[in-house]
């Protein structure tokens, strides 16, 4: 027996029939599920804007911090970034032709078009990847303080940044990695540096041409760099060397600067990830033909909406983390 | 539903003859965006970041609006909310519009205020 009684009035309006918004179900859930999830970033950028808004003249510059480009040497600031927009702008687009030419119940060039669009999801995601181990490794060094500020080292003279190898002494010291299982079980080093805090104290001392540049920022919007004998007191409240980025330390700036970035663009990065696994799937299903036999290509659609979304955010991100 | 689009962009100034032409003419415009912000991201004009607007350098405030923009032309023409009835766009739109305004009012003015305990308060966060 079936359950399901029908009346015969679900067209009238009000049995039903009526579609003021003139949605589909499925599409109206895609769009509740974006407009909340656009919340969600919102809250994390923000709160990035809160943590910035505090610690408004020792923010890390963007610029100088990203400033790589694969198989390139060099400096290169907010390039790469620029591409990796591109691209995903880019994938957009073959994402819309494929809703277009979905509505046309054009199967063969649906295919083309959703699998353009996965080429483009994983270039971006290995882009992103990149970056981030470019972050995770760091360029020149810095040493941490008491106070967990970072002092930066600049050459006096053309006012570059120099590494921590330009000026370290190689003392005759025996430097062994804090394991957890030795001494204070609770503290571990996560890596061991490339030289000891007395190597670059000492190398720092004895290298008169490096200057310290602290966290502050001038009027013109520069890190503020101290004189040799300010450089020379302020070497003293070192307390380790930082190498590189992570959730505790980063010797770009602030930690917190760290910590936004690997959670805002992690977080971004984990949903074109699963925008890509989705369209993988509906692109099969293209392949098999379910859409071709249901008639209609709205999966593609609903799935397109994801993947604007998604690039919707980055533009939003890009800003925010690299531009502003 | 959204077979029939709506092919005017910049109000009506431009229009397309169909739907994938109107998509490359979209792109081609995000495109000129991005370039102009990274263009000035890497310059940074003298006249842009020194002088403010609301406490926030006018550079930002251009960066921001051309996100804003962008933003527009890839919810209006990429996910066609142009072509959706205005019932639904407006309850796409406005809602996380007013939530959004509204946090960011009050955390950047929380933040701000964070920053001026720390700056004129009797505590030190930097030895």
């Amino acid at each position: 027996m079936d359950a399901t009684v029908t009346t015969g009035t679900e067209e009238s309006v009000w049995g039903g029939g009526n579609k003021p918004l003139g949605a589909s179900y499925g599409k109206m859930m895609m769009w509740f599920f974006i407009v909340s999830d656009a919340l969600t970033f919102s809250g994390f950028l923000v709160s990035y804007g809160f943590s910035r808004f505090k610690f408004i003249d020792i923010w890390p510059i963007a610029d100088e911090v990203f400033t790589h480009v694969p198989f390139f040497h060099g400096n290169y600031p907010m390039y790469y970034v620029a591409f990796m927009t591109f691209i995903l702008i880019m994938s957009s687009v073959t994402m819309v032709l494929a809703v277009d030419a979905g509505h046309k119940m054009k199967q063969s060039k649906v295919v083309i078009y959703m699998f353009l669009t996965i080429i483009g999801g994983a270039i971006f995601v290995g882009s992103q990847a990149w970056e981030w181990a470019t972050f995770i490794k760091g360029d020149y060094g810095a040493v941490e303080t008491k106070g967990g500020r970072i002092l930066q080292f600049v050459d006096a003279e053309t006012g570059e940044r120099a590494a921590l190898g330009d000026f370290a002494k190689t003392l005759p010291e025996e430097r062994i990695k804090h394991e957890k299982s030795e001494g204070i079980w609770f503290v571990g080093e996560g890596y061991k540096t490339s030289y000891s805090l007395n190597e670059v104290v000492e190398g720092f001392k004895s290298t008169p041409n490096i200057l310290i540049r602290t966290e502050y920022l001038n009027e013109d919007g520069e890190k503020t760099v101290l004189d040799r004998k300010e450089s020379l007191a302020k070497i003293m409240q070192a307390t380790q060397v930082v190498e590189g980025a992570n959730l505790i330390h980063n010797e770009y700036g602030s930690r917190l600067f760290a910590d936004f970035f690997f959670f805002i663009t992690g977080f971004h990065g984990f949903h074109v990830f699963s925008g890509v696994v989705i369209n993988i799937i509906i692109f099969f299903n293209v392949i098999l033909g379910t859409y071709e036999r249901r008639g209609h290509y709205e999966m593609v659609e609903k799935v397109g909406l994801y993947w604007h979304f998604v690039d919707l955010v980055w533009v939003f991100v890009f800003t925010f983390f690299y531009l502003v | 539903m959204a077979h029939d689009h709506k092919l005017e962009i910049f109000r009506g100034l431009v229009k397309f003859k169909s739907n994938t032409q109107k998509i490359w003419g979209v792109l081609v415009f995000l495109t000129i965006i991005t370039a102009i912000e990274v263009a000035f991201g890497i310059i940074k004009p003298k006249a842009l970041t020194h002088n403010y607007f609301l406490g926030m350098k006018l550079l930002n405030w251009i960066f921001i609006i051309l996100t804003l923009v962008k933003a527009y032309y890839i919810a209006w023409d990429f996910m066609h909310l142009r072509d959706e009835k205005s019932s639904l766009r407006r309850a796409i739109v406005w809602t996380p519009i007013f939530l959004i305004a509204y946090l960011i009012f009050i955390l950047l003015f929380e933040a701000d205020y964070v920053y001026n305990v720390f700056h004129d308060g009797f505590l030190t966060w930097d030895f």
